[in-house]
C-alpha cells in the first residue's frame, strides 16, 4: 500500500509590513471574538434571569393586586346589597298609605340615619307617574318630577335598583337605591340617596403604595366616585376596561404603556354591582413593580459592569497575548533559523563521516607514493631508468591524489558556507550533479548506486542556492542511511512541470511505516537510536521548500523503499 | 629469508599496489585483495599467509565482518587493522574481536613493518605450541 501526506504550507511570510498587517488583524480577530463571546453570553445570561425573575415577579403582583381588587370590590358590592336591604325592609314591612302619612318618611329616615349613620341623605316616595309625593330630607323636592330621569325609568321595571351617580335636580353627583311597591297593581317607589362622600370614602380607602388609587366607573366609562386629580386616565383605556365583562368578581389585569413623558400604568379591575359598575384599581407600573424595577437596575448595572470589565480585561489579555505571539513568533524565526544551521551541521556530520574517509584514502596514498620515492632513493640507485619511471609515477600519483582531496574539500567548504537565504538563478543540473558527486562515496560504502535522470533543458529556478543543496543532501543522505539491502539502488530525478520543476529522490530501502509517515516533518522526529539523528533534516526541508512556495510530498511503501518529490516553482512565490 | 607473508586488503587499488611495492622492498612476501570476500579466497587458497593487513571502511563487506570471518574460518591468521581517524571505534572494536594491533591510516612504514613482525612472531609461538601439544599427544599415545 502506498500512503502519501501531503502538507500546506505555513511558511514564514516575508515583508514586515505584511507580518505587523498580520498580527495586528490577528490581535483584533482575538479581541473581538472574545469581547463578542463574553458579551453574548454576559447578556444572554442576565436577559434570561431577568426575563424569568420578571415573569414571574409580574404574575405574583398581579395575583396579588387581582384577589387585592377582588376583594375590595366584594366589600363594596356588599355595601351596595346591604344599602338596598335597608329600603326593602322599609317596603316590606310599609305600605304606600303608612308612607304617605305626614312625617312618617322623617321618622324612618332619622331610624336609618342612627342605625347607620353617616349613609342615607334622604328617603322619598314616588307615584307610578314619576312625581315625588313624600320627602324626608335636607332639600325641597317635593313634587318633584322624575318620569323622564333614566334611572326611574329602570327602576320602576325592577324589584330593587342602585342607579348611576348622576347630578340630578340637585346637581350635586349622587346616586340612589329604589324598591318597588306595589298599589292598586301600580308600581310606586320608595327612593334614597347614599351619602356620596361616605361612599368614595370606601373607594378612595382602597390604595397601595405612592401611586396606587382606585375609582368605579360604569359600563359607559363614566365615573361614579371621585378619582385622584394627579392621576390621568386616557378615555381610551377606561372604555376599553368598561367593555370588559368578566363573571362574578374575577379581576382582569392590564398593563398600558403610556405614551411619551407619560407614565406607565397597571389597571386591575373587577366587576361589581352585578357588571353594572367596574372597580378600578390603579397603579403606576413604576410603584407597582418597585422590586422589578430594583431587580432591572441591577441587571443593567452588572451587565454595564461586566461588559466594562470584559473589554477592559479583553483588550489588555488580547494585547497581552497578542505580544506574546509576537514574541514566539520572533523567537519561532530565530529557532528556524538556528534549525537550519543545525540541521547543516548535522548534515555536514553525516558528510564528514565519508568525507574523512576520502580524503584519508588519497593522502595514505600520497604518503606512501611520497615514501616510497624516499625508499627508491635510500635503497638504489635511483638513476636507473625502471627507478627513475618508478618515481615519476609516484609523483603522477601524489598529484593526482591531490588533486582528488582538493576536490573533496572544495566540495565541503562549498556546502559548509553560512545558509544564504539570497535567490539567484540556480541551474539545477550543476547544483544536484554536485551534491550527488558529495554521496557517492557514503553511498559506495553502503554499497549503493545512485543515478541520475535529468530532463533535458531544465529551466533555471529562482531560490538560494545554499538552502536548495541543503534540501537535497539531507534527502539523499535520508536515503542513504534507509538503504540496507543488497544492491541498493538511488535515483534523483528533475523534470519540469508546468512553471515548477519538480525533483525526486528515490530509493529502495527500508521504507516509511505508514503510523510514522505524518509525523516525518515534525522538527526533532528521528527514528534514528539517540546521537545518530537530530530529526531537523526534514523538518529543514520542509520549512525551506514551502518558503520558496514549492511543497513536499512523500510516497513510501514498507521494504519496497520511498520516494520524496519535492516542487520547486521557477519564480518564488510573491509574498 | 622474508619476514612474513601478508595479505593486504584495501578497496583502493592505488593504494593496494603502492604498499605493495614498499613492503616487497622491506623483505616481506605481498599478496593483496580488494574486498573482504577476495581476501577470504586468498586466505582459502593459500594457508601460508601469516598477517592480513585489513581495511576497516570497505563498501559491503567491511573489515568487521571480514575480520570475524577470518577469526572463525582461519584462527592463525593473525590480523591488523588499518583505520582512518573517522573509524576508531571499529578498530577498538576489531581489537576486542581478537585483531592483533590496529595503526592509523596513513601510517608509518617501519611502525607496519614492527607490527607485523610481532603478529609473526605471535603466529609462530602459537603454531610451536600446536606442535607441541600435538607431540605430547603422539608421545603419550605410544608410552601408554
Amino acid at each position: 500500500m502506498t500512503e502519501t501526506t501531503r502538507r500546506t504550507a505555513t511558511g514564514r511570510e516575508q515583508g514586515d509590513a505584511k507580518r505587523e498587517d498580520r498580527k495586528i488583524n490577528l490581535g483584533q480577530r482575538m479581541m473581538f471574538m472574545s469581547i463578542f463571546v463574553s458579551l453574548g453570553a454576559l447578556f444572554i445570561g442576565t436577559w434570561v434571569l431577568y426575563y424569568f425573575y420578571h415573569t414571574s415577579y409580574t404574575e405574583k403582583t398581579a395575583d396579588y393586586l387581582k384577589a387585592f381588587v377582588e376583594r375590595h370590590a366584594r366589600d363594596i358590592d356588599t355595601y351596595l346589597t346591604a344599602r338596598v336591604r335597608n329600603i326593602k325592609m322599609e317596603t316590606a314591612i310599609y305600605s304606600v298609605d303608612q308612607f304617605r302619612e305626614s312625617g312618617a318618611l322623617r321618622t324612618k329616615l332619622d331610624k336609618l340615619q342612627s342605625v347607620y349613620p353617616g349613609v342615607f341623605d334622604d328617603l322619598g316616595l314616588i307615584d307610578p307617574g314619576g312625581t315625588q309625593v313624600a320627602y324626608a330630607g335636607p332639600y325641597k323636592l317635593v313634587e318633584a318630577n322624575y318620569a323622564t330621569a333614566d334611572w326611574f325609568r329602570q327602576a320602576v321595571e325592577r324589584e330593587n335598583f342602585v342607579s348611576d351617580v348622576f347630578l340630578g335636580i340637585r346637581r350635586i353627583p349622587h346616586f340612589i337605591v329604589t324598591s318597588r311597591i306595589s298599589a292598586d297593581g301600580k308600581p310606586w317607589l320608595l327612593r334614597a340617596t347614599v351619602n356620596f362622600t361616605a361612599f368614595n370614602q370606601l373607594v378612595k380607602a382602597i390604595h397601595v403604595g405612592e401611586t396606587g388609587a382606585a375609582f368605579i366607573i360604569n359600563r359607559k366609562g363614566e365615573f361614579q366616585t371621585e378619582r385622584r386629580s394627579d392621576i390621568a386616565v386616557e378615555p381610551a383605556v377606561l372604555s376599553l376596561l368598561a367593555k370588559d365583562r368578566q363573571p362574578g368578581f374575577n379581576a382582569r389585569y392590564v398593563e398600558h404603556e403610556g405614551g411619551d413623558g407619560e407614565d406607565d400604568y397597571v389597571f386591575v379591575s373587577a366587576p361589581l354591582k352585578g357588571g353594572d359598575w367596574i372597580l378600578v384599581f390603579q397603579q403606576s407600573k413604576n410603584d407597582a413593580l418597585v422590586n422589578l424595577y430594583n431587580a432591572r437596575f441591577i441587571a443593567i448595572a452588572i451587565s454595564l459592569l461586566g461588559t466594562l470589565g470584559i473589554v477592559f480585561t479583553v483588550v489588555v489579555l488580547s494585547n497581552r497575548m497578542q505580544r506574546t505571539i509576537v514574541q514566539a513568533e520572533e523567537t519561532q524565526e530565530v529557532m528556524e533559523k538556528q534549525m537550519v544551521e543545525t540541521g547543516k551541521l548535522a548534515a555536514i556530520g553525516e558528510l564528514a563521516a565519508g568525507i574523512a574517509h576520502e580524503i584519508n584514502n588519497p593522502v595514505a596514498i600520497m604518503v606512501e607514493s611520497a615514501g616510497w620515492c624516499q625508499d627508491l632513493m635510500k635503497f638504489r640507485d635511483f638513476t636507473e631508468e625502471k627507478n627513475v619511471k618508478e618515481i615519476e609515477e609516484s609523483l603522477t600519483e601524489i598529484v593526482l591524489q591531490g588533486r582528488r582531496c582538493k576536490d573533496i574539500t572544495h566540495k565541503l567548504l562549498s556546502f559548509a558556507r553560512r545558509t544564504d537565504p539570497r535567490t539567484s538563478p540556480v541551474d539545477l543540473y550543476d547544483l544536484l550533479t554536485e551534491i550527488i558527486s558529495l554521496s557517492v562515496q557514503k553511498a559506495r560504502l553502503g554499497n549503493i548506486r545512485i543515478d541520475k535522470e535529468f530532463d533535458e533543458g531544465l529551466p533555471k529556478v529562482t531560490a538560494s542556492p545554499t538552502e536548495l543543496q541543503q534540501v537535497v543532501l539531507n534527502l539523499l543522505n535520508n536515503a542513504i542511511d534507509a538503504t540496507h539491502v543488497d544492491h541498493g539502488h538511488i535515483v534523483v530525478r528533475a523534470h519540469a512541470e508546468a512553471d515548477s520543476v519538480v525533483i525526486d529522490v528515490q530509493d529502495n530501502g527500508d521504507g516509511i511505516p505508514p503510523a510514522n509517515l505524518a509525523r516525518i516533518f515534525e522538527p526533532f522526529y528521528t527514528t534514528k537510536p539517540v546521537g545518530k539523528g537530530t530529526g531537523l533534516g526534514l523538518a529543514i526541508c520542509f520549512g525551506v521548500v514551502n518558503k520558496m512556495g514549492g511543497e513536499i510530498t512523500v510516497e513510501s511503501e514498507l521494504n519496497v523503499g520511498t520516494t520524496f518529490h519535492v516542487r520547486i516553482p521557477v519564480t518564488p512565490k510573491e509574498d | 629469508m622474508k619476514i612474513a607473508k601478508v595479505l593486504l586488503v584495501d578497496d583502493e587499488t592505488s593504494f593496494l599496489s603502492i604498499m605493495e611495492k614498499r613492503l616487497a622492498s622491506r623483505e616481506l612476501d605481498v599478496t593483496t585483495a580488494e574486498s573482504g570476500p577476495e581476501a577470504l579466497d586468498a586466505l582459502t587458497n593459500d594457508d601460508e599467509i601469516d598477517v592480513v593487513i585489513l581495511d576497516v571502511k570497505m563498501p559491503g563487506m567491511d573489515g568487521l565482518q571480514t575480520l570475524k570471518e577470518i577469526r572463525t574460518n582461519h584462527p592463525l591468521a593473525e590480523v591488523v587493522m588499518l583505520t582512518g581517524h573517522g573509524t576508531i571505534e571499529s578498530a577498538i572494536e576489531g581489537m576486542k574481536q581478537g585483531a592483533f594491533d590496529y595503526l592509523l591510516k596513513p601510517c608509518d612504514i617501519d611502525q607496519l613493518i614492527a607490527v607485523v613482525r610481532g603478529a609473526k612472531e605471535k603466529k609462530e609461538r602459537h603454531e610451536e605450541k600446536i606442535i607441541q601439544a600435538q607431540m605430547k599427544e603422539i608421545t603419550t599415545r605410544y608410552s601408554g
